[in-house]
């Protein structure tokens, strides 16, 4: 190898190198997202259903006061361990508008399990009228359309989590903060008109884990997590299949090409 | 060649009438290709393949989407949620645009490196560019698709820039709308044309492949090959070597489909398309980014998009740019370190369309600022007051150093980047191929293994290359 050859290549590995510095180099954030480690990430990432449970009972609890969940039905929660039944009952504390019945009149009727979550308001007009002008948005993609973007962007379930533990009660002095908004350092301009939603003791876990702060974002912002990608869990297991398939036919390929190359100089 | 004899009596049968076997054997089995080709050969068939991968998909998602304004979104939310594998349908089918536009760039840098668009290769590389072109415009009307806030707003972006046309343009986008703004008629023919092309783009790829068995592959030495001892049979040697590549690549596109499937998109568009609000930062996919900071490098509307037209268009012209009568950038010592800044320079413009032009880049700190956070930090540094900070930022056409930090505005950034790029095409190029001289070129790909003397009997032949 000639030192001509030496220098191309180090200026190569170097430009490469300096390119992907540009590319990582990120704007600087005007929030603090504090990254967490989920068990759902990684290769053999999964939902830990216990974790699910507690999160949809605070979605429950609390969330579905203002926000909905258009996209999720009551059967979706058999996926997280509910039985029949217990997915019945829950569907069935809802009252939800049907019809028009033979007469030509709309009734209501308990909801079943084919029913989506019901939305805490009929319209946009309401769900504003009741939150100071505020539109709680829809929350069954908030995961992912909260993520930061990019492949070194932070977790929907991050934000979520840092938002939820991001509520001071004192302004920093010189912070000017708007009639019914709440001072929350994870939210873009810091100012949320949601007010804190979560707090030590804020439910009562059925399972009877400790309900404090840090535990209850974390449930939310898993169960959020699946509302969203409901799928990741098989998406990981055939991504795993589909990669043990690859590499031996990758290498059976190889040895087959090293073969058939075997005579051509 | 003489026309094989088939074992198969049907297969002669149909054959001796309609000779598709014959056609089929000439052209993919004993092709005679270079027997030298490197890896960077393989990109060809892949895209080939993400080609056929990504009609195959879209086709099977088009019988699940509703094109309307109001159940777009839904309708790929339920392909995500309801359809039986539609998540690994529609992950595969976004991610493997990326994947083929990764393919399709690295297809045309090999290109670019080794001069295959270079005589008697000229109509192979225009196809090639139309190629591109096609997918632009495809890739552009699927992303608009899903209707979600970057659909929308990429699309009014988009359809926008044609309003730049003097005269005509606000008609043309009416037109192009099929309305006042981008409403339901819209998405309608988005939605159609982003069907139709695919299958023009298929058309174009077989008039390539013809136009590339005119002359054969070229090959890592840039020289014609001189008979059969340079070639070897496409079927098995070739075959084999791109099963190979299929399968690294396949691994790639794995990861990304299975792994981080919303990494290389906006997370913006899983909020349903709203007309009323528009997203802090319009963003077009990471494929289109060069081109987009070359459009925002100019101040004029009508210049910045006749720029970004013009960085594509100019490649129709690359035959007639490169004089240089050496083909591979292996042996032009001077023409390669400028072909690799071009490369550098893309990944710089990639870099200015991503982020907001107003915004400065502090190298040494790997930061990315906005005005107000970059004065207050040179007005820090220096010890002087706000608005002399301002005056001094102002001042510097958007370099700014000072002890312990340097930036450079993006705009700025991309201006020179843009600059770059047509300098390489419009004044590097054309000076090379007078000031520059070539190393000794090979006599011909079977040269090192024949030994001189067979080598220069056969090299007599034609050496073109050589001139």
């Amino acid at each position: 190898m000639s030192a001509r050859r030496i220098v191309l290549g180090l200026f190569t590995i170097l430009t490469g190198i300096a390119a992907l510095l540009i590319v990582l180099a990120s704007p600087t954030p005007h929030a603090t997202v504090k990254t967490q480690s989920w068990g759902f990430n990684g290769f053999f990432g999964s939902f830990d259903q216990a974790q699910l449970k507690r999160g949809f009972q605070i979605y429950k609890d609390v969330c579905s006061g203002c926000h909905s969940m258009s996209l999720m039905h009551y059967r979706d929660l058999e996926r997280i361990g509910f039985s029949e039944d217990e997915v019945k009952s829950i569907a069935a504390e809802v009252q939800v508008q049907d019809g028009p019945n033979d007469a030509g009149d709309m009734y209501d009727r308990p909801g079943k399990p084919s029913d989506p979550f019901k939305a805490p308001f009929p319209n946009e007009q309401a769900a504003r009228a009741s939150n100071n002008g505020a539109l709680p948005p829809d929350l069954t993609l908030i995961a992912k359309s909260r993520a930061g973007s990019g492949f070194t962007g932070y977790d929907g379930a991050d934000y979520i989590y840092s938002l939820m533990t991001g509520y001071e009660e004192t302004p920093p002095a010189d912070f000017k903060l708007g009639a019914n908004m709440h001072y929350n350092h994870a939210f873009k301009g810091h100012q949320i008109a949601m007010p804190p939603p979560l707090s030590d003791g804020a439910v009562t876990y059925a399972d009877g884990t400790e309900a404090t702060l840090d535990q209850e974002a974390r449930d939310v912002a898993t169960f959020l997590t699946w509302t969203a990608e409901g799928n990741l869990e098989t998406r990981h297991k055939t991504g795993i299949k589909a990669i043990l398939f690859l590499v031996i036919f990758t290498l059976l390929a190889y040895a087959t090409k090293r073969r058939v190359w075997a005579d051509v100089h | 060649m003489a026309a094989p004899v088939f074992k198969n009596a049907v297969v002669r049968w149909i054959d001796h009438r309609l000779p598709v076997f014959s056609y089929l054997h000439h052209e993919a089995y004993e092709y005679p290709t270079p027997k030298n080709l490197n890896y960077w050969w393989n990109f060809g068939s892949l895209a080939g393949f993400m080609l056929v991968v990504m009609i195959v998909t879209g086709l099977i998602l088009a019988m699940q989407y509703t094109a309307h304004v109001d159940h777009a979104f839904n309708s790929v939310e339920r392909i995500m949620r309801d359809v039986n594998w539609g998540w690994m349908l529609r992950y595969l089918h976004m991610n493997g645009a990326s994947m083929f536009f990764v393919v399709v760039y690295i297809h045309i840098f090999r290109g670019l490196y080794f001069g295959s668009y270079k005589a008697p290769r000229e109509l192979l590389w225009q196809l090639g560019v139309l190629i591109y072109l096609l997918m632009m415009a495809t890739a552009f009307m699927g992303y608009v698709l899903p209707w979600g806030q970057m659909s929308f707003w990429g699309a009014t972006v988009i359809t926008n820039l044609f309003s730049a046309i003097p005269w005509i343009g606000n008609d043309i986008v009416t037109l192009l709308w099929g309305g006042f703004s981008v409403d339901n008629p819209t998405l309608n023919r988005l939605f159609v044309l982003h069907f139709l092309l695919p299958f023009v783009i298929l058309a174009v790829v077989v008039v390539h492949i013809m136009a590339l068995h005119r002359f054969g592959s070229n090959n890592p030495l840039g020289i014609d090959t001189k008979g059969p001892q340079d070639t070897i049979p496409f079927h098995p040697y070739y075959t084999v070597k791109d099963t190979f590549g299929l399968g690294i690549f396949m691994l790639f596109y794995v990861f990304w489909a299975f792994f981080a499937p919303n990494a290389l998109g906006d997370p913006a568009n899983y909020i349903p398309a709203n007309p009323l609000s528009t997203p802090e930062h319009i963003v077009p996919e990471w494929y289109y980014l060069p081109f987009y900071a070359i459009l925002r490098s100019i101040p004029d509307k009508l210049t910045g998009v006749i720029a970004m037209g013009a960085s594509i268009l100019i490649l129709f012209f690359l035959p007639w740019l490169d004089r240089s009568p050496v083909r591979a950038g292996t042996f032009r010592p001077v023409f390669k370190w400028f072909f690799w800044i071009l490369v550098f320079d893309c990944v710089i413009l990639m870099f200015c369309g991503k982020n907001p032009p107003e915004s400065y880049w502090m190298p040494f700190s790997l930061e990315l600022v906005d005005a107000d956070t970059f004065t207050e930090r040179v007005a820090e540094i220096r010890s002087i007051p706000h608005d002399q900070a301002l005056n001094a930022v102002g001042d510097m056409w958007g370099v700014n150093s000072a002890a312990g930090s340097f930036g450079i505005k993006i705009v700025r950034l991309g201006q020179l980047g843009t600059i770059y790029y047509f300098a390489y095409f419009l004044i590097i190029l054309p000076l090379l191929s007078v000031f520059e001289t070539p190393r000794q070129v090979p006599l011909s790909i079977s040269k090192p293994v024949l030994g001189g003397g067979k080598a220069m009997a056969h090299a007599t032949a034609k050496s073109m290359e050589k001139a």
